[in-house]
């Protein structure tokens, strides 16, 4: 069959196939079709598949094949959607998904710690000291700032600011710490070295200040503000600095497979980890902006419900969950 | 073949092109998504700054969604495009040619920030640089790739002119190649035509360049099947 006889008798399908395509490619649209349209539409789909495949076996012009082509991958990207049930899924991680994932890499989870709270650690000793050592981790005029949030005389704490800011300070928490978290994650693509920058870096500053901040004698207002907040901000944090260390580290072993592959598999474990982590930061912002700062709770209170979250947290994270497949 | 296209089986049995889109359109695409973005922020920061200490926080919550999920919304909702990408004629897709994931887009878009280090998209560039798919490290992480979605040649119509019978007998190729300078000979300048032509003295003879035009034309559509 010559190429111009070939197109007339298919002329017509192909023109409705690309009517019902441009149809079903706009959400809305897409209730208009009638159901038998729709049921018809993977026999549709197969017939373009089929006269692709003829017109590509006989050599037919670039352009009819091409036109064809674009169709059978329209075609393709419809009938292979991947189904979500979004809500359904989000309910069964947040359940199960989120912790067993983690718990597939406690020991990772685990270095993170150390990777985190050694330098805090070490940092915190070394400027209980020496005070001074504050002023190598940042400049002067910071720390002044610093011990103006937290000075004790001061009725606000956490940062100067006024009771009715405080949705002011939630967005400020959003925008900033998840931010925070995304990029300790993603640097962790370059084998690790961003993940365990931002960890590192993230743990000497919060060892360098808490010490100070013992050092002037101001505990009470600072670590009854950061108790709250402090288990999830500090966790997911740690958990985002995990995947990326994840994503980094199958660059540098990725085992029996290839480097590409490593990564990509990684990649569907760490955004898992994420997804957790960005719900914890989330929780840590309202935490933070409507509880921490609050200045009608007794610091005892506040010790005791930080006190809890802190278990609870970690209670949620490394209680013993069913097995998911991926 | 110098083409950019990454070849996909589909389960039909069929292979598909995916023509790649390299770094320039995307780079594009991404100017003009950050123009949308900036209106936004200007049109925001207009009508929420009103709103004193409250509208200033919602202000920022905005910021921070638009600044990451911005492309995954755009991208899973409408067809693998944002904005930009869409008037630059590009989509996301993973790549098997399957519309792009909520969790594929989201590694892609988090891990922009390692491809913008530490400046200017450079580790991004260099990534594109180093693989047949221009794929920046988020899109090799979340296996996904960035296709032309309009293709470059518009369905051109081959000139109808009296059929003629080609003097030798051509290869599957040689036909091939005819009827595509037959298709595309009207978007191309005249003097293009006959320089196309005259590569194939021996085959089309005639007095004037414009007769050995016609007479190709009328060698494609022979092989075209008018008769």
């Amino acid at each position: 069959m010559r190429q111009q006889e070939f197109e007339q008798q298919y002329q017509s399908q192909w023109a409705a196939f690309a009517e019902k395509l441009s149809l079903l490619e706009r959400r809305k649209q897409r209730h208009q079709l009638p159901d038998d349209d729709r049921n018809d539409f993977p026999q549709d789909y197969r017939a373009i598949c089929h006269s692709l495949a003829i017109a590509k076996e006989r050599q037919y012009s670039p352009q009819l094949i091409e036109h064809l082509e674009t169709l059978v991958l329209r075609g393709h990207q419809i009938l292979y959607t991947r189904r979500t049930q979004l809500l359904h899924q989000i309910v069964a991680f947040i359940a199960n998904g989120f912790s067993y994932r983690l718990q597939q890499h406690l020991k990772l989870f685990w270095t993170t710690h150390a990777i985190f709270y050694g330098p805090a650690i070490i940092l915190f000793i070394l400027t209980l000291l020496n005070p001074d050592m504050v002023y190598s981790i940042m400049p002067p005029d910071q720390v002044n700032q610093l011990e103006a949030m937290y000075d004790p005389e001061q009725k606000s704490i956490g940062r100067l600011r006024e009771s009715d800011t405080d949705f002011l300070m939630f967005g400020h928490y959003i925008k900033n710490n998840i931010g925070i978290g995304f990029r300790t994650f993603a640097t962790g693509i370059l084998f690790t070295l961003g993940s365990l920058f931002f960890l590192i870096f993230n743990g000497v500053y919060f060892g360098a200040v808490s010490a100070h901040i013992v050092a002037i004698k101001y505990q009470s207002t600072f670590f009854s503000f950061v108790i709250g907040h402090g288990s999830f901000e500090l966790t997911a944090i740690l958990i985002s600095g995990m995947a990326g260390i994840l994503l980094g580290w199958s660059l540098i072993a990725p085992g029996n497979i290839s480097r590409l592959d490593a990564l990509k598999l990684a990649s569907k474990k760490a955004i898992e980890l994420m997804y957790g982590a960005i719900l914890f930061l989330v929780i840590a912002a309202f935490i933070e902006a409507f509880w921490s700062s609050s200045s009608n709770l007794t610091n005892t209170t506040k010790y005791i419900v930080g006190g809890s979250l802190w278990f609870l947290v970690y209670l949620y994270l490394l209680w013993p969950r069913k097995a998911v497949q991926s | 073949m110098l083409d950019t296209n990454h070849q996909v089986e589909v389960p039909e049995g069929l292979e598909i092109n995916l023509p790649v889109a390299g770094p320039v359109p995307r780079a594009l695409a991404f100017m003009l998504d950050m123009l949308i973005r900036i209106g936004i922020y200007m049109l925001l920061s207009f009508v929420l700054g009103i709103m004193g200490h409250f509208g200033r926080g919602i202000l920022y919550v905005f910021v921070f969604l638009l600044e990451w999920f911005y492309p995954v919304l755009f991208e899973v909702l409408m067809q693998g495009a944002t904005p930009g990408k869409k008037m630059m004629g590009l989509a996301v897709v993973h790549d098997d040619g399957t519309p792009v994931s909520w969790s594929a887009s989201l590694v892609r878009n988090l891990l922009r920030t390692a491809d913008m280090f530490p400046l200017l998209y450079l580790t991004g560039l260099l990534s594109m640089m180093l693989n047949k798919q221009f794929k920046r490290l988020g899109d090799l992480a979340a296996g996904t790739l960035v296709i032309h979605k309009k293709s470059y040649s518009h369905r051109g119509k081959l000139k109808v002119c009296p059929a003629k019978q080609s003097p030798v007998a051509l290869t599957l190729d040689e036909q091939s190649a005819i009827l595509h300078f037959g298709e595309r000979s009207q978007q191309l300048s005249k003097a293009r035509n006959h320089e196309l032509v005259s590569l194939l003295d021996p085959l089309v003879d005639g007095n004037s360049d414009e007769q050995k035009t016609e007479k190709l034309l009328g060698i494609a559509n022979w092989l075209r099947g008018h008769r």
